[in-house]
């Protein structure tokens, strides 16, 4: 029982590593604005099913299930603040390239 | 008591998005100046003690909220009313549009009660929502007058957020695994021996750091201090980065102890966040900017001073944390001053200024002197303290690094105050007028405060011991 | 168990797939199929609750959210578009050999392991005796909806009024 659920955890730890490189490259490599949000959605959906796995593991899956109900409300807005920052990108600089935003530089 | 301090600003922000749109932005106004006041004066009675209990029970088991008001959280709230009050007071004067000063009000009042939870949690998990509920305040506030620049500021801080978001639910995750839930009491038993909770505890921690804005994750403060306008950067740079990332870290980690590999990374992080700051502030042109790297610094100072563990440490960590927070809102202030009369940042552009605009010559150099920890400001005991924690534990060498760049501390101030208020006035700038009255009013009375405490120092320590 | 490992693989492909497709169309629908799979996993784990809100809330509304923000913001001309997914090929061609090597090094690593659990009272029962107990979250949440309303309003109205 404890070694069948040692390898569930570590296949649910594979995923969530896996997704959270998927992310995290995106975030980092990608010129396009959207996309960045895109990487930004994949590294809270790799840590939404980290914490469900977690959970489901301890036994806790009440608990569990209340963070991740909090966390997808978190996100939700995120994203929305999110569209909103890129829109006032796209109205100001007319693009959506990230090249765009090295401004600020020093 | 405790719960009062979330409710009643939460029943003003209520009440001010009920009012009718003509009149808004005044009344607002006063609400805001009235909270933050207020919240000052209770948590500095808290303090000192003279705070009779009072019952309210009935409401408190009905709420069913689990907050906690203890000596640390009041030092937070107290610092959080002072630097809000100049906030306000500083973004009346300078926001031009009634409807832009309202956004701002809203926020900073939600932005109050997101800090006021952040100061009086008992869990990790509920600790994040409110520095989460904080951050998107943070990003709202940072994009008020949609510039060109506030867009890139506002997105490196969401992306960094993000990811400090990704490490904090980790942490959590990881925490429901081997602790069982994540409030202080069930995590204080678990602790001692458990090595997934204390891995758990460390991811938290680089969460935290990012938030604060230490190296290697700074990267974000000085493009969003910058590009905000300055009377959010008044507010964040005073309250918000360090009530997130400072202050939590205070909370969180006593619980693992800072001994062994935990001590020397808190010590590194601290140590390069000051020489980084110190170092790259010496080359801005742009007032803003050089402050944000000032605060990067100083916050590099407290890290420093909360890794030697003891309890002098804790002291002069959390005593910087309050200087901090009164001398750099003051020093926005007076950018805030400088820019409405002068129109621009850029300190190559400025000079002689001390002439024109006596006032707020006086109170910068009065902030300035501080973070450069001249006596008798306040700012000199907190480095001393600093100093004295780092040298009395043993780590020779990083006391060493604290006062030399203390040093370099001096001469980026040395620098911003002859280019901007020294010297020649340039041309273009003849006529300038002293700042208004709003404006000085806060300056003023964060200088008297960064004054009085110097003075008074052996008093407060009596305080700050407890 | 081998249903939940198909469920696992094909997450992470979609999400290869959302990752690196050249429209950013098919990248919001990548993400939608992503948050539909991890809902399946949810509920294959006992926490159908989550399930459903993953579901509602991910891919529903932010996709709603992503589509309108992509159709708001114009396409690149066709010639920019061709260089562009050029160089985009070039860039993330090295993510799944990045992927692969990953996957290799933990199935490497795996030991069968026991995890430090601590045993506790299980809390059970019901959900909403949990939010007994987690109030204060509920009230973090309210506060950040309103952050996100006070955002909406704030960001979305000027573009109206400006005409940009």
């Amino acid at each position: 029982m404890g070694i069948e659920l040692g390898l569930m955890f570590w296949l649910f730890l594979g995923t969530f590593v896996l997704l959270l490189i998927e992310g995290l490259y995106c975030l980092l490599v990608t010129y396009n604005l959207m996309r960045v949000l895109i990487g930004i959605e994949m590294i809270i959906k790799a840590v939404t099913l980290f914490v469900i796995a977690c959970g489901y593991v301890s036994g806790q899956t009440a608990l569990a299930q209340s963070f991740v109900i909090t966390v997808i409300v978190i996100e939700v807005v995120v994203v929305v603040v999110a569209a909103g920052i890129i829109l006032g990108f796209f109205t100001e600089y007319d693009s959506l390239n990230v090249r765009n935003a090295r401004n600020l530089r020093g | 008591m405790s719960y009062l301090l979330i409710l009643i600003p939460f029943l003003a922000l209520v009440i001010a998005n009920l009012l009718p749109k003509s009149k808004r932005a005044e009344i607002v106004f006063w609400m805001g100046l009235v909270l933050f006041v207020a919240q000052a004066k209770i948590s500095a009675l808290y303090l000192f003690g003279l705070l009779p209990s009072t019952g309210l029970q009935g409401i408190e088991s009905i709420l069913g909220f689990h907050l906690v008001l203890d000596n640390l959280a009041a030092v937070l709230l107290f610092t959080l009313g002072l630097t809000g009050m100049a906030a306000v007071l500083v973004g009346r004067f300078t926001i031009k549009r009634g409807d832009d000063r309202f956004n701002f009000l809203n926020l900073l009042l939600l932005s109050l009660i997101g800090i006021n939870g952040i100061s009086m949690v008992k869990d990790l998990f509920t600790l994040y929502i409110f520095i989460e509920a904080v951050a998107l305040a943070s990003f709202i506030l940072i994009m008020l007058y949609r510039d060109k620049a506030s867009f890139e500021g506002a997105l490196k801080y969401l992306i960094l957020s993000v990811i400090a978001t990704a490490l904090m639910l980790s942490a959590v995750g990881l925490l429901l695994l081997s602790a069982g839930g994540t409030s202080f009491a069930e995590l204080k038993m678990v602790l001692p021996g458990n090595w997934l909770a204390r891995l758990g505890i460390v991811i938290y921690l680089c969460g935290l750091f990012i938030k604060a804005g230490l190296t290697p994750f700074h990267g974000w403060v000085p493009d969003a201090y910058a590009a905000a306008p300055t009377a959010v950067s008044v507010f964040l740079a005073g309250i918000v980065t360090k009530a997130s990332g400072i202050f939590t870290l205070i909370r969180v980690l006593p619980l693992i102890g800072s001994q062994g590999a935990v001590q020397e990374v808190l010590l590194i992080v601290g140590t390069l966040s000051i020489l980084v700051g110190a170092l790259l502030a010496l080359g801005q042109k742009d007032m803003k900017r050089m402050l944000a790297y000032s605060s990067i610094s100083q916050m590099g100072y407290i890290v420093a001073a909360l890794a030697v563990g003891t309890k002098l440490g804790v002291l002069a960590a959390l005593f910087h944390f309050f200087n901090h927070a009164v001398f750099k809102s003051q020093l926005f202030a007076n950018a805030a001053a400088v820019e409405e009369q002068v129109g621009t940042v850029d300190m190559d552009k400025m000079g002689g200024l001390a002439q024109k605009m006596p006032v707020t010559g006086i109170t910068s150099a009065i902030a300035s002197l501080s973070t450069a920890g001249i006596p008798p400001l306040s700012g000199f005991w907190s480095k001393l303290l600093i100093i004295l924690a780092l040298w009395l534990s043993g780590h020779y060498f990083y006391a060493v690094i604290a006062v030399l760049a203390s040093v370099l501390t001096l001469g980026y101030f040395l620098y911003f105050q002859r280019s901007v208020f020294f010297g020649r006035v340039p041309e273009g700038l003849k006529d300038i007028k002293e700042a208004g009255l709003g404006l000085l009013l806060p300056v003023v009375a964060l200088s008297a405060v960064t004054v009085g405490v110097g003075l008074l120092f052996p008093f407060f320590y009596k305080v700050l011991l407890r | 168990m081998t249903i939940m490992i198909g469920l696992l693989i094909l997450t992470v492909l979609a999400g290869l797939w959302a990752t690196m497709t050249a429209l950013l169309l098919r990248a919001a629908i990548g993400l939608a199929l992503v948050s539909a799979l991890l809902s399946i996993i949810m509920y294959r784990m006992n926490a159908p609750l989550a399930a459903v809100f993953e579901l509602s809330v991910c891919a529903g509304l932010i996709s709603v959210v992503f589509i309108s923000t992509i159709s708001l913001t114009h396409r690149l001309p066709l010639q920019e578009f061709k260089v562009r997914r050029q160089s985009r090929i070039t860039r993330f061609r090295y993510l799944p050999l990045v992927l692969v090597l990953a996957a290799l090094g933990l199935y490497i690593m795996y030991r069968p392991f026991h995890i430090p659990l601590v045993p506790k009272e299980m809390v059970n029962d019901v959900r909403l005796v949990l939010w007994e107990t987690r109030r204060i979250d509920l009230f973090g949440q309210i506060l950040v909806l309103l952050a996100g309303v006070f955002g909406v309003l704030m960001l979305f109205k000027a573009r109206s009024k400006d005409g940009n």
